[in-house]
């Protein structure tokens, strides 16, 4: 008992590391493939988290949403959402310099998260979006199977991620990519657009932290606005940072050092400090790893793996 | 209509316009968004806490209400102690984080390590103070009307003329003295500045000292008026940046301007639209001004 119980907590670890995964590839795709600052992670996710979840979610007591479609329909319809909120944030910013986007996008993560907390009818508001379908519900009083099965469904949704990205990246599109993101005078000189290029890899990118998101909704079955704080952000972006932007195996790499980080240090704080202290074991956490990534930018640039 | 708005707006813009100078001076000298300097508002907010507690445990009678006011004398003393600590704290961040990422040449990296930064200070202040919130004062004041049914207390009247005074020095000196062309000339072209015999690294020391006392000053406004928190200055962030770039980035009236715009519009939402979408009005703006002058009010163009 337990053994399963260890391959059980195990599982949960990787499950939630490797969704985070999906969402730092693609904040790969927007900052090491092409060289744009997003501030705003986490309201890309939480877009997709809701959109998902009222589009899945079936009528029941309670529920905020009827509409039960498939979980497959929500994660997709949360891409598409996602992605064109990404769209439109970049059309709007993509001309200007570097900093406005991170600006721009460090504000939608804001006024994302009010509406979250005010469109009660629709978001559940501060109370959170309840009563979400999970995958495999049907196996869900076998924790450790259940665990294990979702484990292997979001292994083949970030591989099936992975490899997508690696085609697009090793195609013409990524090579142009790559060649705005290093030299955009001479790429603008040899006839690219290099502004439709970066638009449409910022819309990939937004999409999958859509994914995420709904990923997210769907691993835990209830999602609230303070899931996605700037503290979530922050977190992918050091996923990125450590593990080595450019690199969408960097980008899995640095989800499952960091994601491992928090987890361990949560449950060393948890046996070390008192009940009423824990709000302030949390803060320590998040000090531990914003050092970590600052002594990285300075010491490492690169991070653990860097783009070949 | 009752313009109550008028007064809180004013207040409120006071506030920001005193971070956004910090952040509109660091953005134009050392050309990058420093998203901690919500958390230098933060920090100046605590050590005038630390300061003003420690002031009235030795000198009896220093945290006696000031005549019409609710503070005694060792909060505004420890308002100056903080400004001063801030600065230099501003300055040391930069030594040990920016300076370094900056001589490799990596400018969108400094918006990263800002970020990073921003997250671990503010964490550092909750480890430390826990997120209760504290007070500079316990007394309460009574509003008083002044005439087109605007309430105002004391405190407010003297926090306003505070931050008159100290935008006022601060602009004299920005436009005046050599220093102050000094810093308008790095920002304009540091290369160029640094041919001239402008002595840069002064300058960026400065840049910091400035930005880091100005926000600890705002930290004491917001203390005084409402709470000291950790989240107190982040929550100010996106306000502060959107009366910078309203403003226009470099410009201290602008960002002058640009404060009391953002503080009047969210004090108009407050009372017109609902409380709840406060936070919202500081992004609409931003917006608003990159699609139609996105070098700002004042700016020039890049």
């Amino acid at each position: 008992m337990h053994v399963l119980g260890l391959i059980a907590y195990v599982s949960g670890f990787l499950s939630t590391a490797l969704m985070l995964g999906i969402a730092c590839m693609g904040l790969n795709m927007q900052w090491g493939k092409t060289g744009l600052f997003n501030v705003g992670v986490a309201g890309f996710m939480g877009i997709g988290a809701y959109t998902s979840a009222l589009l899945t979610t079936p009528a029941s007591a309670g529920a905020i949403s009827s509409l039960g479609l498939p979980i497959v329909v929500g994660c997709f319809g949360a891409m598409l959402v996602a992605g064109l909120g990404s769209l439109l944030v970049g059309a709007l910013t993509l001309r200007l310099r570097t900093d406005y986007l991170a600006i721009i996008t460090f504000g939608a993560a804001v006024m994302i998260q009010l509406v979250l907390l005010n469109a009660t009818r629709y978001t559940g508001g501060a109370l959170g979006f309840a009563f979400i379908p999970r995958p495999f519900a049907s196996i869900a009083d076998q924790p450790t199977l259940f665990a294990m099965v979702t484990l292997v469904l979001l292994a083949l949704i970030a591989a099936g991620v992975y490899w997508t990205l690696e085609q697009l990246v090793h195609s013409p599109w990524g090579r142009v990519l790559r060649a705005i993101r290093d030299d955009e005078t001479a790429a603008i000189s040899l006839g690219k657009n290099a502004t439709v290029y970066r638009l449409q890899a910022f819309a990939v990118g937004g999409a999958l932290m859509g994914l995420a998101g709904a990923l997210q909704a769907h691993l835990i079955g209830f999602i609230a606005p303070d899931d996605f704080q700037a503290s979530l952000t922050f977190q992918i972006w050091a996923m990125l940072v450590i593990g080595g932007s450019g690199s969408n195996a960097g980008a899995l790499l640095g989800s499952i050092v960091v994601w491992g980080i928090w987890t361990l240090t949560g449950i060393v704080a948890g046996s070390v400090f008192a009940a009423e202290d824990q709000a302030r074991a949390a803060a320590l956490r998040i000090v531990l790893i914003g050092v970590l990534l600052c002594v990285v930018l300075v010491r490492r640039p690169r991070g653990l793996l860097s783009e070949r | 209509m009752n313009l109550q708005f008028v007064m809180d707006g004013t207040l409120a813009g006071a506030m920001i316009a005193l971070g956004a100078i910090g952040v509109t001076l660091t953005y134009s000298v050392l050309q990058f968004s420093n998203f901690a300097h919500g958390e230098l508002i933060s920090i100046g907010a605590y050590i005038t806490y630390l300061v003003a507690a420690a002031i009235s445990a030795t000198v009896i009678g220093s945290s006696e209400a000031l005549a019409v006011f609710s503070f005694g004398w060792n909060v505004l003393l420890a308002g100056g102690v903080a400004m001063a600590l801030t600065g230099f704290l501003a300055w040391g961040l930069d030594w040990l984080l920016f300076a370094r990422l900056r001589a490799k040449g990596m400018a969108i990296t400094l918006v990263m390590a800002s970020f990073g930064a921003s997250m671990a200070l503010r964490a550092m202040l909750e480890l430390v103070f826990s997120s209760r919130p504290l007070y500079y004062t316990q007394d309460l004041q009574i509003a008083r009307a002044i005439g087109a049914g605007i309430l105002v207390t004391p405190d407010q009247l003297l926090l306003v003329a505070i931050t008159a005074t100290l935008v006022g020095l601060l602009y004299v000196m920005w436009a005046h003295t050599a220093l102050g062309r000094a810093m308008r000339a790095v920002s304009e072209n540091p290369a160029l500045a640094q041919v001239c015999g402008i002595d840069v690294p002064r300058v960026v020391r400065v840049t910091w000292y400035i930005g880091g006392a100005l926000a600890s000053a705002a930290g004491l406004l917001l203390g005084l008026l409402v709470q000291v928190r950790p989240q107190m200055g982040f929550e100010m962030l996106l306000p502060l940046f959107a009366a910078a770039i309203l403003g226009g980035i470099g410009s201290v009236p602008g960002a002058l301007c640009g404060g009391l715009i953002v503080g009047l519009s969210q004090a108009a939402t407050v009372q017109f639209i609902g409380a709840e979408w406060r936070a919202g009005v500081a992004f609409v703006i931003l917006l608003a001004v990159l699609l139609i002058r996105p070098n700002g009010l004042f700016g020039r163009r890049s």
